[in-house]
């Protein structure tokens, strides 16, 4: 398939893996941002051909595996009223709360159904007209404008009984706040290619300048993530900490101006608590409160009294780069897809569930 | 997060001018993306997310990242 | 006090609770739609039961039970799928499928044209497969109660004097032949379901394969394991095989028959096409000596022209199922937790 076929490569693989070997001297810690790319580097086992002296660190950027127990509570709690239809992605479904999953909760009878796209929810809503259809909206900012654009076409469409849960984060923060840890172990970032897709990169610039690190805006594919990984290498071993477009034909300079500006019309930015790492300053966005009709935590208000008390799962410590899954001892053993301990051993694009489903032989 | 997957737009519909849409290509599976966002003609490629284009892919960047693995191959066998 | 009679015993258009009832209904439709359809001498016999004569030697015995949305997509309906699923049962036990018999569950409301059509390709398939079927039985439930129609095929077959076939058997040195294209039938059904919205010119698959299976064994009688890797796809039915004969199984990624609207739909859902549910190949496994005439053969039907050795059988004492990657590395495909669930993030 035209600009997939190519990135995923043979030659270019081995000439990537090559080059990085003969680059490195010196040990480095680089941390790939996105779920996608902890994904891909998983399923591919990329890792297999790098050297010993370079260590992937995974990151937070999976918002199905840092959306907190107590939103995916009040999805569930939504889904209970009798009028509604909560939609989501198919990634959702397993993710538990503080008791049960959308899964188990649509076995009992709740109507949650899956969608491909926000815009579809709008569709089923003017659909089914007698129904509230609420859509849980999770996402970086690759995501959230999608999501706003279904609320703006619900907008135009002078609905009512279309809103969204929103449990939107913001990726710049949560690299901010790794780096500032004081036994921070990451040396340079592979910034998600997406993410910048939207926003352009003067975030990433800011953190490069401000905090010294390499970060190289790096796609999804597995010869994408070698050239990431290649010029990451470079800079490390050249002392330098400068921003780099490897994705670029993905990823212009400015990013997609349309969708910042639905997202500087919709949304207030807010602190927000990651499932796992906890809480990050500015790190989220909600709805301004000129589209409160179409935010479901107005529609259907929402009182958690239940606290998660697992201890055991250290993936906050994985996500914020200090821990490897290596380091877990329920990993595999406690904790597995079929009675997880955590989030990101639910999500596919999680940390935990990746390197389980595609570990080695 | 975010799987985003490139496709080529074969046709454009504007009845909707708040919501363009256009029918993509994904090699062998056609799916209604919406391309509100991007300035696009037919068989320009898209990267897709979640029913949204959020990009046109650029050719001209794509060809140079893969000069520059011919780059990179070339001075490794000149080492 | 006008009185009215509540079993409406005149043709009707759609299916009603009184189809069910053991009644007058039931029988026309039993008489109009299904014998109509299924005719043959044995059925006939018009009984609780059939009856039939054995053969001498060992029978092969299976059921399955067919629910899918919607109940008509691209290169088939439910009703194939029903007499396609168990006649490859059967023949991937190393049989000859001769009789199935079949359950019907209705639901109210269903239009008799859609039963009817459902009924004639059930027979168009089994005509084809050489089999007949020769009893069955219909519940009618409440409107709301099931998906249209759901129906249930049994079938027996004759395994033919020096035929052993087994998950079991699999053993080191020998080879996984795939007979055709991989995740075509999963992705017909979902390009049919509105929810995931997309098109294809992809069909179903599902065909019978039991006159492969029949020259297959005629020819090579050492074949080890042949399986129909149905729901959970090549990844699920390879890891099963791989538990029964406590072997590893190495696939060659590059090998692997993958259309590219297969593999485009896989991208777009972010799913692995190693779990997507196939009806219409199957999976041999043999000794190596014999894979170059296995391939010959299998590649001379149209149903398995596209058959490619996909992998092989490494070792023994651990039950494992491992991928070579196009790059020279190796990955385990496990058994999946649950369902394959499309994912966007």
């Amino acid at each position: 398939m035209q600009y997939i076929d190519d990135y995923r490569n043979n030659t270019h693989i081995q000439t990537l893996a090559r080059a990085i070997n003969r680059k490195v001297a010196h040990e480095w810690n680089i941390m790939e941002i996105c779920g996608g790319q902890t994904y891909a580097i998983a399923r591919y086992r990329l890792e297999d051909l790098l050297p010993p002296e370079v260590r992937l660190l995974h990151g937070p950027g999976c918002p199905v595996c840092v959306t907190s127990e107590e939103v995916i509570d009040h999805a569930l709690d939504i889904a209970r009223h009798p009028e509604v239809i909560l939609a989501s992605f198919g990634d959702m479904m397993r993710v538990p709360g503080n008791e049960t999953d959308l899964l188990h909760l649509k076995a009992q009878g709740a109507d949650i159904r899956l969608l491909y796209s926000p815009l579809d929810a709008v569709e089923l809503a003017a659909a089914n007209p007698a129904r509230e259809v609420v859509f849980f909206a999770v996402g970086f900012e690759t995501t959230i404008p999608v999501h706003l654009a279904a609320l703006q076409e619900a907008r135009r469409r002078k609905m009512t009984n279309f809103s969204l849960l929103c449990s939107f984060f913001a990726v710049a923060p949560a690299m901010e706040m790794i780096v500032q840890q004081p036994d921070n172990r990451v040396d340079g970032f592979l910034a998600a290619g997406h993410v910048c897709a939207i926003t352009g990169n003067a975030a990433c610039r800011r953190l490069a300048a401000r905090y010294k690190h390499p970060v190289i805006i790096t796609g999804f594919e597995p010869v994408d993530l070698l050239y990431g990984l290649y010029r990451c290498i470079c800079q490390l071993e050249r002392n330098e900490a400068q921003v780099e477009n490897a994705y670029k034909r993905a990823v212009p300079e400015n990013g997609n101006t349309v969708a910042q500006a639905l997202m500087n019309d919709a949304l207030d930015t807010v602190g927000c608590k990651w499932r796992g790492i906890g809480y990050i300053p500015d790190s989220g966005f909600v709805l301004k409160a000129k589209y409160s009709a179409y935010d479901a935590t107005g529609k259907f208000p929402f009182e958690n009294t239940k606290h998660l008390t697992n201890t055991r799962c250290i993936s906050g410590e994985i996500m914020k780069g200090k821990l490897c899954t290596a380091d877990c001892h329920c990993f595999g053993t406690e904790c597995t897809p079929e009675h997880p301990a955590g989030a990101p051993m639910v999500s596919a694009e999680g940390v935990c569930a990746a390197y389980y489903r595609y570990r080695q032989p | 997060m975010c799987l985003a997957v490139p496709g080529k737009i074969v046709s454009i519909d504007t009845s909707v001018p708040e919501l363009k849409t256009a029918k993509v290509d994904f090699g062998g599976i056609v799916k209604h993306i919406c391309v509100q966002w991007v300035d696009v003609q037919e068989g320009d490629y898209i990267l897709a997310h979640a029913g949204m284009a959020i990009s046109v892919l650029d050719e001209g960047e794509a060809l140079q990242t893969l000069a520059d693995f011919d780059a990179i191959a070339r001075a490794l066998e000149s080492d | 006090m006008k009185t009215v009679c509540p079993v409406p015993y005149n043709a009707s258009d759609t299916i009603l609770l009184g189809h069910g009832s053991g009644g007058r209904m039931s029988h026309q439709l039993i008489r109009d739609v299904f014998r109509a359809a299924f005719g043959n001498p044995l059925l006939d016999q018009d009984h609780d039961g059939c009856v039939f004569a054995v053969e001498a030697g060992r029978m092969a015995y299976s059921t399955d039970t067919f629910v899918v949305h919607p109940l008509f997509f691209k290169g088939g309906n439910i009703g194939d799928l029903a007499v396609n699923g168990t006649v490859n049962d059967l023949a991937c036990c190393g049989a000859v499928p001769r009789y199935l018999a079949t359950g019907f569950i209705l639901e109210e409301g269903l239009p008799l044209t859609t039963l009817q059509a459902i009924v004639h390709s059930m027979q168009a398939a089994a005509g084809k497969a050489h089999v007949s079927i020769v009893t069955g039985d219909t519940k009618v439930v409440e409107h709301g109660k099931c998906d249209g129609i759901f129906i249930n095929t049994s079938g027996v077959g004759i395994v033919p004097e020096g035929i052993n076939i087994a998950p079991s058997r699999a053993t080191v040195g020998d080879v996984v032949i795939c007979s055709g294209n991989i995740g075509v039938h999963g992705v017909a059904i979902m390009s049919a379901r509105d929810s995931l919205g997309f098109e294809t010119a992809l069909e179903s698959d599902t065909t019978a394969l039991n006159h492969i299976t029949q020259q297959l064994l005629c020819t090579i009688a050492d074949v080890h394991v042949l399986r129909d890797p149905t729901r959970g796809g090549v990844g699920t039915t390879l890891n099963e095989i791989a538990a029964a004969a406590n072997v590893a199984i190495e696939l060659d990624e590059a090998a692997l028959p993958v259309p590219n609207a297969v593999k485009a739909a896989s991208e777009i859902l972010g799913i692995d096409p190693l779990y997507i549910a196939n009806e219409g190949i199957m999976l041999v496994i043999l000794p190596e000596r014999h894979a170059e005439q296995a391939l010959r053969l299998l590649q001379r039907f149209v149903e398995s022209k596209n058959a490619t050795t996909v992998g092989r059988v490494v070792a023994s004492g651990r039950a494992t199922v491992t991928l070579k990657t196009v790059y020279g590395n190796h990955r385990t495909v496990p058994m999946l937790a649950g369902e394959q669930l499309p994912r966007i993030c």
